[in-house]
């Protein structure tokens, strides 16, 4: 089991520099080429931080949803429609006030999981995404009367300086997952996280002691909802630099879930090791494809593998490792580290058995 | 008065017989959750490639009609067998929801191996039986209902009535029903529980192969059928998880009622209301009567 922090220790402060200096320092002095930045890193953080909402609500409260895409697409227009008429609010206004926006959504669509779980609620949350991309596509109002379909984003300006560069939008990206990230690292380690875990491991024997489950489960929602908020429009603001329903269809929906799963159910860090996972494994497949085959195997018929082997990873862990990427990496690191004090650990284990 | 009437009747019936195409395809989720108690995302998956199969034998290799027929099925019979030894088998003790993510995991695979083996392009499928109002009933009694619609009413009342007899007058089915309501007592009493699970998955997976036609014969053959078939879950909820009459009632009234409100009331809302409305629906069903018109009431323990 993941050990519990309720202040901060060394080892996190630790892992907090590293990953502060790996991303603020390392990432922009050796990687030059703008593909990583728009292709990779910046889809990356924002479908991480998506994962993250749905690992909240998944992950840590054990409620099966099925609807991230669908608050991620409330999220991008809630933005759109906020930098367009409300000019005042500025980037960070808006993006917290359209991650609240979505986060209302999710309230509203959450409450069908104080009655049901498992797969009716799945079918619930479905109606959310369905709902949702809707009501985008079919009232005007949230497109400003654009016919085209295809809206461009606007760009982003925040305290009048324009953030326009593969760089800077990453830096923008960084900065929103990076914060957004502890805070959610906070929640799950504080009692609000414990509350979520005591929900998903026994519902009714949490409700005996005193946690209330309607505030914790439309909590989760809530707050999952506002992070799939927040992620969808730096989604449609930073990576696709357009706003179109078509973009957060059921498809992206099963591609967190994807992630928040083969990532590892309840982790944070799982978050980033699925969305990772999930992005990259298609680009490296595609360049095996090119390079190896030079292109003998059609485009579709790589990406039908892609999906047969993400399919086959799913059912795979599903059966040797339910708890995902995360956990393997966290066998790795025990392995490794009781390698290097595997004498200690022997002294230790002969000291324990002689006293029991 | 007379027109409207006439028109509303018209709406009715083509909702209620495109109903029945939803039933079809959650006829195969509940055959599966009868027997296992498990929930077999996948289902919609299981129509895709089924009917994929079935154009492919029949398209690219000149396979007649009937022997494709056969040719799919028993594929979908192996399909089944691979699903109950390498998915199911290993996952027997693990809890619902594991099992609900693998299923959705074989989905993935099995629409992934469908396109790759098939490619991804839009087929169409004939079956002789043409998608446009029936002149007869045109004629006499002033109602324009498509010929599939009545073909895929009469199909899925034919498969209901089979099932039924299966699964209320045979031995096996028998086994079935005792499987299905305690797996261990029914095992140790000697019904062969893997047996029993391989003809629940591949009549499920003959299901989806009809299902498949119908819907491929509608709509072309394509991946929007894995979508088609979410739709399915709303029908699943209203009729009860555990109920073949349920899936046939919970089609029936989400097809009528989807057609209904997007004829009359999605006109105010720009239309295409029918793509959330049966999910909507369903929250509504979830919130008054959570295990449906027929299904068993769930009584859980702590």
């Amino acid at each position: 089991m993941k050990p519990v922090f309720m202040t901060y220790a060394k080892k996190d402060l630790i892992n907090l520099a590293i990953c502060m200096v790996l991303s603020v320092i390392i990432i922009p002095t050796f990687i030059k080429t703008e593909y990583w930045y728009t292709s990779i890193l910046i889809p990356w953080l924002c479908l991480a931080l998506a994962t993250i909402g749905q690992q909240i609500v998944m992950g840590y409260t054990g409620q099966l949803a099925l609807g991230a895409a669908g608050f991620m697409a409330a999220g991008a227009f809630a933005m759109f429609n906020l930098i367009l008429r409300v000019p005042e609010l500025g980037f960070i206004g808006s993006l917290a006030v359209s991650g609240l926006i979505a986060a209302a959504f999710g309230i509203l669509f959450g409450l069908p999981s104080l009655k049901v779980r498992g797969i009716y609620l799945m079918v619930a949350t479905l109606a959310s995404q369905f709902f949702i991309i809707w009501m985008i596509d079919k009232f005007g109002w949230f497109k400003n009367y654009d016919s085209s379909g295809i809206i461009t984003a606007q760009d982003i300006v925040i305290l009048g300086k324009p953030f326009t560069t593969p760089l800077a939008m990453y830096f923008v990206c960084l900065a929103v997952t990076a914060v957004l990230t502890l805070l959610a690292m906070n929640m799950a380690r504080g009692s609000t996280g414990r509350n979520w875990m005591a929900v998903r491991d026994m519902d009714i024997a949490a409700e005996s002691m005193g946690v209330s489950l309607l505030k914790t489960k439309v909590q989760a929602f809530a707050i999952s909802a506002f992070y799939c908020g927040v992620a969808g429009a730096l989604f449609a603001f930073c990576y696709l630099k357009s706003l179109e329903p078509v973009a957060f269809d059921i498809k992206l929906s099963f591609k967190i879930l994807f992630m928040c799963i083969l990532g590892g159910l309840g982790t944070i860090n799982g978050a980033f090791i699925g969305a990772a996972f999930i992005l990259l494994f298609p680009v490296l497949l595609n360049s095996v494809g090119n390079n190896v085959f030079h292109g003998a195997i059609d485009a579709t018929i790589i990406s039908s593998i892609e999906q047969v082997i993400f399919g086959l990873l799913m059912i795979i862990f599903m059966i040797y490792e339910p708890l995902g990427m995360a956990k393997l990496w966290e066998n790795l690191k025990q392995k490794f580290s009781s390698k290097l004090t595997s004498s200690n650990i022997k002294n230790l284990k002969s000291s324990l058995s002689k006293k029991f | 008065m007379i027109d409207e009437l006439l028109f509303f009747m018209e709406v009715l019936v083509g909702g209620l017989l495109a109903g029945t195409m939803y039933s079809l395809v959650a006829l195969g989720f509940v055959l599966i959750f009868k027997a296992s108690a498990t929930f077999n995302f996948s289902q919609g998956a299981m129509v895709f490639f089924s009917v994929l199969a079935f154009c492919g034998f029949m398209q690219d290799f000149n396979i007649p009609f009937v022997l494709a027929f056969i040719l799919a099925a028993f594929l979908m019979v192996i399909v089944g067998l691979c699903t109950e030894r390498l998915v199911l088998r290993p996952l027997m003790n693990a809890s619902e929801d594991t099992v609900l993510m693998a299923t959705i995991g074989l989905g993935y695979v099995l629409e992934g191996l469908a396109q790759a083996a098939w490619g991804v392009e839009v087929r169409r499928l004939d079956l002789g039986i043409g998608d446009f109002p029936v002149p007869w009933i045109a004629d006499n009694l002033k109602l324009f209902i498509s010929a599939l619609d009545i073909t895929a009413g009469l199909v899925a009342a034919i498969m209901i009535i089979g099932l039924f007899l299966l699964f209320k007058y045979t031995k096996i089915g028998l086994g079935l029903r005792a499987v299905a309501d305690d797996a261990g007592a029914a095992s140790s009493i000697g019904i062969p529980l893997k047996h029993i699970m391989l003809l629940v998955w591949s009549a499920a997976g003959v299901v989806a192969l009809v299902a498949g036609m119908m819907w491929g014969a509608r709509a072309g053959v394509q991946f929007a059928l894995v979508d088609l078939a979410l739709k399915a879950l709303p029908v699943l909820i209203i009729g009860g998880f555990s109920s073949i009459p349920g899936a046939i009632v919970g089609g029936l009234i989400i097809g009528a009622t989807e057609k209904i409100l997007e004829v009359y009331i999605g006109p105010f809302f720009g239309g295409a209301i029918e793509g959330w409305a049966p999910y909507v629906l369903a929250i509504f069903f979830l919130l008054y009567r959570p295990e449906g018109l027929f299904g068993e009431k769930i009584i859980r323990r702590v």
